[in-house]
């Protein structure tokens, strides 16, 4: 059977709390995304409300984005620190 | 429309299709084992993964489709991007590492590490190339859409150039070539997209725009009274207000033996008419265009805005804009979007585009394309389906995933997964700008928004168009080369080495890989043929609902549900793939391409994944639960063993 890595990889004793950190930031995630998706679906006026200049519509656009990223960011910082700790 | 093609525009294109060749053909010479072919031997360094990873996904789709749609939808268009952007929290969070640890050279290896399961090496090899070739269609449709202008060849002859192009990329040098393709083109389209952005913004916003030096269209206006007698009588009434076009709010008028055709607006006196454009398709299966054959040109290129106001007051041109001034002032303008009506006649249908004056703040909000106010349960299911399609696809697209297996560790997959989110997050802001800068510049070609993007680069100058045309078709072509890859990765690897245990060498796996990438691309080619006229990114909404209903339950309950057994992982696979296909099969958007009527589809939704992915996710769970006593011991989920 040719399963395995196409490179052998060292053993990672992080990878358990790295997993479980990806869980809970993945809900987070979720949770802000599938509010977006109901208040368009149930309270659609609203995203014509303008915050600054913008439409709700596009502030949560460019939020939703952002903290794509910025959630990615803090991941790996906690995952790498994580890397460190276990795997001496 | 008639586009003018430029000695430019064509020499970059030889250009860049010779440069991704070369560079083909010079990684084929370290390619030999199939580590090589498919991972790239798994040493590929994570930045230049990150950035590959962007190329493969910012496909024709979100190139053209996205951009397209925006132009025409406004923020509906984007929709799409906040929902592809959002599908890469699943893949880092949940599926990078996992992957990399688990599997080799193709998703079907990670799904049956644990198991050695004949059934999941079949279903997810054949879930990989369905999944792939859903993919392949709109990135072929994308490829012809953009021969025309670039070249001036018709669609099929573009859609066979990619075919055969790519098909030579991936058969000399496999993951190699196409990492390092994607690479040079995900990078080059980040720099390529911000500076035409940068352009649409010191240009500013203006209610005549000039394309290119061209002054925009000037719209008429005509005046009649109650009895249809116009206040202009150079013009003459061939279909009035009791024939077929007065029925449904237009008129047909007739000067110098043009003809033409108006919108009704009814007034305390009479009529105000306005001008539309109009595309006839005869019975004979010739066409014209407002009037006149395509050689002419007289369909010209729409999207300006109507009522300017800068700071609350109405101007004629905002002058250079920042990027938040440019948006807040698009909210407070009201903008010209296009309505489409279908006249039949006796001797052939009329497509009538018809002006529609928007607020800007109705456009930048949800609702133009998606139905979401007052909408019925059906339409708001269809749109949940479609963002819950968008959110879990990016995941279990076989030829992303595939990418975590070129670099060397779990680390690596991980940061050239945040690279990823970094380029193609950026990259959707700029759509944004692309789009609206579109919808407004007077370059939106009606009978195909796909081409909204090049052609706002177009009305900067001919120098731009070619780059940015050379560069999406090149797009297009790393694309494919991914899809291809993964494909021939589901047939010589999973099929024949692992299902039917054909004993190769790692010489004759490689080979086996490189035919079935030519066959994979002589298939691509005629479904890129067939669907012509499709919004790519549309299309690519069915195969990331395909994508997730087929992989993402089996992926998830293997690593975080510790009864998953192999025949769960299989009924899961079948179940979610076949589901979705068969719910797209009877949607109302397959109906019309089957030439009915979509009010007389079975279905009354397009986007199936709200169905079919929990029916998957409830197979594994019903079929693991029955087979707990199968011989999978030993098998433990990701999240217990560590």
């Amino acid at each position: 059977m040719g399963h395995g890595p196409a490179v052998k990889l060292g053993k990672d004793d992080a990878a358990g709390f790295k997993t479980k950190l990806g869980v809970i930031m993945f809900l987070c995630y979720t949770a802000f995304y599938a509010f977006f998706v109901l208040l368009n679906v149930f309270a659609p006026s609203t995203m014509e409300n303008v915050i600054l200049g913008q439409t709700a519509a596009i502030v949560w656009g460019f939020f939703l984005i952002f903290l794509a990223l910025v959630m990615a960011v803090i991941y790996n910082h906690f995952c790498t620190q994580a890397e460190k700790r276990h795997n001496v | 429309m008639i586009y003018t093609q430029s000695p430019l525009a064509i020499g970059l294109f030889v250009f860049f299709v010779l440069f991704v060749l070369g560079l083909s053909f010079y990684l084929a010479r370290r390619t030999s084992s199939a580590e090589g072919y498919y991972a790239a031997g798994g040493n590929i360094h994570w930045m230049t993964n990150g950035i590959a990873f962007a190329g493969d996904y910012l496909s024709a789709a979100s190139f053209l489709g996205i951009c397209g749609m925006i132009a025409t939808s406004g923020y509906d268009g984007w929709m799409y991007s906040i929902g592809y952007l959002a599908g890469w929290v699943v893949a880092l969070f949940l599926v990078a590492e996992p992957m990399k640890r688990l599997g080799k050279f193709t998703f079907t290896d990670a799904l049956d590490s644990k198991f050695n399961s004949k059934s999941i090496q079949l279903m997810a090899a054949i879930s990989t190339l369905l999944v792939s070739v859903f993919y392949l269609i709109p990135q072929m449709v994308g490829a012809g859409v953009l021969v025309q202008p670039l070249m001036g060849l018709p669609h099929w002859v573009g859609v066979c150039i990619v075919g055969v192009v790519v098909t030579l990329i991936v058969a000399t040098a496999g993951m190699a070539s196409t990492t390092y393709v994607q690479f040079f083109k995900g990078a080059m389209l980040l720099i390529v997209s911000t500076t035409l952005v940068i352009m649409v913004l010191f240009r500013g916003l203006s209610t005549t725009p000039e394309n290119d030096g061209k002054p925009y269209h000037d719209f008429t206006t005509l005046r009649a009274d109650s009895a249809l007698t116009l206040e202009d009588p150079t013009f003459n009434v061939i279909a009035g207000l009791d024939s077929v076009y007065g029925q449904e709010g237009f008129v047909k008028l007739e000067r110098n033996g043009q003809e033409s055709i108006w919108k009704l607006e009814q007034t305390a006196d009479g009529y105000l008419l306005e001008e539309t454009l109009h595309a006839t398709r005869f019975n004979d299966g010739t066409r014209s265009y407002n009037g006149a054959p395509a050689e002419e040109g007289e369909f010209f290129p729409v999207g300006h805005i109507k009522e300017l106001r800068l700071n609350g007051e109405e101007v004629t041109a905002t002058g250079p804009i920042g990027p938040f001034k440019f948006l807040s002032t698009l909210t407070d303008s009201t903008i010209v979007l296009w309505g489409k009506k279908y006249i039949k006649e006796a001797d052939g249908i009329t497509t009538i585009y018809y002006q529609k004056p928007t607020p800007g703040s109705q456009i930048l909000r949800p609702g133009l394309r998606f139905k979401v106010d007052n909408a019925t349960p059906m339409e708001k299911f269809n749109f949940m389906s479609l963002m819950l399609a968008l959110f879990c696809g990016t995941a279990a697209l076989p030829h992303i995933l595939i990418r975590y297996y070129t670099v060397p560790s779990q680390a690596a997959a991980r940061k050239s997964t945040i690279v990823a989110i970094a380029g193609i997050g950026f990259f959707y802001l700029l759509t944004l700008f692309m789009g609206m800068g579109a919808m407004t510049s007077g370059v939106i070609n009606l009978l195909d928004n796909n081409m909204s993007a090049p052609l706002l680069a177009l009305s900067f100058g001919v120098f731009l168009f070619a780059i940015i045309s050379s560069l999406a078709f090149a797009t297009v072509l790393g694309t494919v080369s991914g899809l291809i890859v993964a494909s021939s990765g589901a047939i010589a690897h999973d099929l024949l080495d692992n299902f039917l245990g054909l004993k190769m060498t790692d010489r004759v796996k490689v080979r086996a890989g490189k035919i079935s990438a030519i066959v994979v691309g002589a298939i691509a080619i005629y479904l890129g043929i067939v669907f012509e006229g499709m919004n790519v990114s549309f299309l690519v909404g069915w195969a990331f609902a395909v994508a997730a209903s087929a992989n993402l339950p089996a992926i998830l309950m293997l690593l975080f549900w510790s009864k998953t057994t192999a025949r769960g992982v299989a009924a899961s696979i079948t179940v979610g793939l076949f589901s979705s296909l068969g719910l797209i099969l009877l949607s109302p958007d397959m109906w019309i391409r089957y030439g009915k009527l979509p009010e007389n589809a079975p279905i009354q939704f397009n986007s199936p994944a709200l169905i079919s992915i929990p029916l998957a996710f409830l197979a594994l769970v019903v079929v693991s639960m029955l087979t707990q006593k199968d011989v999978n011991i030993g098998h433990a989920p990701e999240a217990a063993k560590n």
